[in-house]
């Protein structure tokens, strides 16, 4: 993974000195609550219902063992010993106080990481496919690209007041586990014609309250073109995005109101005026950041372990696990391992700092120190050999950590709501425990399968409700808490923004209102289909009859 | 209020006039965009050095060809939040060719200093109450940084290959 150089070092000390600074005035009253908002936001420092939530940025997800170390012991010594992983691949600390920020901030830095634009109406953390670089559906690895946009964007000095917050998303695998769809711009690599590697740009993606699906901007970007590219957007966005109306500021509603086509254009016209920047980070650069994500040394394995196939007919649990939350890796004899950060009776997402540092320790021994963070709220241990795949599920096992669930119903997304949430309107972390409540044995006795169920607490969307197979809102309407459900919602290959179904159901019915779509679906689905395909198959009418007839 | 011009605190010898305002002689006065469009030819022609205030809606392009007749350009932050004059600050520098002095007014607060000033700010009124000492020391709060910009400030990836 990368590695800092003496610049980067540099450039994140000072940033530390000046965050420092900005508290320390803030403390002694010399900067008002207003002026200093922007700035903590612009640092992950949010002011949450109980206390200060830190948002800690992990660039697209990938994270060292000493890096998760750290985490563990912030979570210990300046949390309750715990941390949560949020559909940013990011990790949040509700419990800090001000005055700790900056020796966090510092802490972090150690270990080469920040809080840098976590937050506020800035470029954030920029975010990529968990299984870089280990997936066999990939053209390339987007990684390097990642990395060059991260420094690109981080303390710009043009963009560091934008009208609103701007997410980008970049893949380089057919099978979209980065949601580029829903991203202000969404970059997917992909070969031209003549056979060059480039990418095609999507912009305007986005969830919260006015979601869209991106749109394509650039079916095909030359790689050299692309960090001027991106300025170019970013330009154009800084100058003509709406600032009179929060709600109306991402630039999803500026490429809504101009279209697309008018809006390409102001951006074309940029992009042409600014042919002679010096903007190519140049082969020499590019060279230097890919080689930190060359593949690491495997070693020549067999491509089954006979081990691993005599333990998954002896033992069901493992070999349920085995199924569910491994995964196809490129390289024979390996395979990608999903940590499930959502056992039945936890929170979507917490994390312990004892946990922290058992996966640490497993990543260290089994997967050449790398974890990454997925946009579901799990991690991933990329690179372990099959012939250790028995250690390594029971080191998870140990630690509450193998639920074999990636994908399945019990596999939520939910953002904290109103346990932790300022913003929040209603309570979603108990809606999701009820769900996993009821579907514990469900789920086993059905088979579900493959679904996708996301939970915000508010129409800010966190919980990316809009694109889960089922979706679930928390409205609150006369002081009591209901749930809009949305259904048809994808974030992968056939994105699609979920349509509400009907009439929202209160927090007692909300739970009995998911079963009986699960149900339309059990007695509908034809050999092997999914949820989704069945779902588009056969329409929403019967779940909605389901749904609504019998009320 | 406090000026800052290449980082030490000067006498402001600019006149801010209104646009009904009368203007004698050889003085040195900043008009608004409308005056300066009402008025091009006989300001032009006139003995007075001139500069104009865009506030954060009006963009510099319409300005763009008659940059040469300022001596100064002054960009308004109608509030903290609002980053446009960022942007217009760059295409004036580097697009449009303003050699003058580009002055920030309106909100400006320490904590936005080191920025503009790599945007191609070289002047700054600043807000009321902001500790002048720390916001000249902010105009160099990084050594560092990623991205090129209307300063001189190389950006990393020239930093680490000789051959830039
Ligand atoms: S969706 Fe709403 S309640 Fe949930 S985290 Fe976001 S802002 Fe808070």
């Amino acid at each position: 993974m990368y590695q800092y150089d003496q610049t980067d070092h540099t450039l994140i000390k000072e940033r530390v000195a000046e965050y420092r600074d900005q508290v320390s005035r803030r403390l002694e009253g010399n900067i008002s609550e207003d002026n200093f908002r922007p700035l903590r936001l612009k640092n992950g420092l949010y002011m949450q219902l109980h206390a200060y939530m830190l948002r800690v940025a992990i660039p697209y997800g990938l994270m060292s063992s000493d890096q998760l170390r750290m985490l563990a012991y912030i979570g210990r010594k300046y949390d309750k010993g715990y941390g949560h992983f949020t559909t940013r691949q990011n990790l949040q600390y509700n419990w800090p106080t001000l005055e700790d920020t900056p020796d966090i901030l510092e802490n972090l830095a150690s270990v080469e990481m920040s809080a840098i634009q976590t937050s506020g109406n800035v470029n954030r953390n920029v975010t990529s496919d968990p299984y870089a670089g280990v997936a066999p559906d990939e053209l390339e690895d987007p990684r390097p690209y990642a990395e060059i946009i991260r420094q690109f964007v981080t303390l710009h000095p043009e963009f560091s007041w934008l009208p609103r917050k701007f997410k980008i998303a970049i893949t380089g695998a057919e099978d979209d586990r980065a949601a580029i769809n829903v991203h202000d711009i969404g970059l997917k690599l992909k070969k031209n014609a003549a056979g060059e590697i480039g990418f095609i740009v999507l912009v305007g993606g986005g969830l919260g309250r006015s979601p869209f699906i991106g749109k394509v901007i650039r079916e095909f970007l030359p790689k050299d073109d692309l960090i001027r590219y991106i300025q170019a957007i970013l330009r154009v966005y800084n100058m003509e995005g709406r600032r009179d109306n929060l709600y109306k500021a991402r630039i999803k509603i500026l490429v809504h109101q101009l279209g697309i086509k008018n809006f390409a254009k102001l951006v074309e016209d940029e992009f042409k005026a600014s042919k002679d920047d010096i903007l190519l980070v140049g082969r020499e650069e590019e060279e230097r950041i890919s080689a930190f994500f060359a593949p690491p040394d495997y070693v020549k394995l067999p491509i089954d372990d006979i081990g691993v196939v005599e333990a998954s007919t002896n033992d069901n649990a493992f070999a349920e696990w085995l199924e569910r939350n491994v995964t196809r890796h490129k390289q024979a004899g390996y395979a990608i391992v999903n940590v499930s950060l959502k056992p039945l009776d936890g929170v979507p997402g917490d994390i312990t700092s004892d946990q922290m540092d058992a996966i640490a320790r497993l990543a260290e021994k089994y997967s050449f120190s790398q974890i990454r963070a997925t946009h579901r709220q799990n991690l991933v241990l990329p690179d372990v050999a099959k012939r250790d795949l028995i250690s390594v599920w029971q080191g998870l096992c140990d630690k509450n950590l193998a639920t074999a669930n990636l994908n399945r119903i019990s596999d939520i997304i939910c953002c904290p709501g109103m346990d932790y949430c300022s913003l929040a309107t209603t309570r979603s972390i108990p809606i999701a425990q009820r769900l996993n409540e009821r579907f514990k044995h469900l789920d086993n006795i059905l088979n579900i399968g493959e679904i996708h169920l996301n939970i915000s607490g508010c129409i800010n969307a966190c919980g990316h409700h809009h694109v889960g197979h089922i979706g679930i809102l928390g409205v609150e309407k006369n002081g009591e808490e209901f749930y809009q459900v949305t259904l048809g919602g994808s974030s992968s290959r056939d994105a699609e923004i979920g349509k509400i179904i009907g009439p929202a159901f209160s927090s007692e019915e909300i739970v009995d209102a998911v079963e009986k779509l699960i149900g339309v679906y059990i007695s509908n689905r034809e050999v092997g289909e999914q949820y989704l395909d069945t779902y588009r198959r056969i329409g929403p009418i019967l779940f909605k009859e389901a749904l609504y007839d019998a009320h | 209020m406090t000026l800052i011009k290449n980082g030490n605190v000067v006498e402001n010898c600019w006149r801010t006039v209104d646009d009904n305002d009368e203007i004698y002689g050889a003085e040195a006065v900043i008009v608004s965009l409308n005056r300066w469009q009402n008025e091009k030819e006989a300001l032009s022609v006139s003995n007075c050095s001139l500069g104009i205030c865009l506030n954060s809606n009006q963009h510099p392009e319409v300005i763009a060809s008659d940059v040469g007749h300022f001596y100064l350009i002054a960009l308004e932050f109608s509030a903290l939040a609002d980053g446009r004059s960022f942007s217009y600050a760059r295409l004036l520098r580097e697009r449009y060719g303003f050699k003058g002095e580009l002055r920030a007014v309106g909100e400006v607060i320490q904590d936005q200093l080191f920025f503009m000033g790599r945007c191609g700010f070289d002047s700054f009124e600043l807000s009321e109450g902001t500790n002048v000492e720390k916001s000249i020391g902010a105009l160099t709060s990084f050594s560092v940084a990623y991205q090129p910009a209307a300063d001189n400030l190389k950006p990393a990836y020239q930093l680490r290959h000789e051959s830039w």
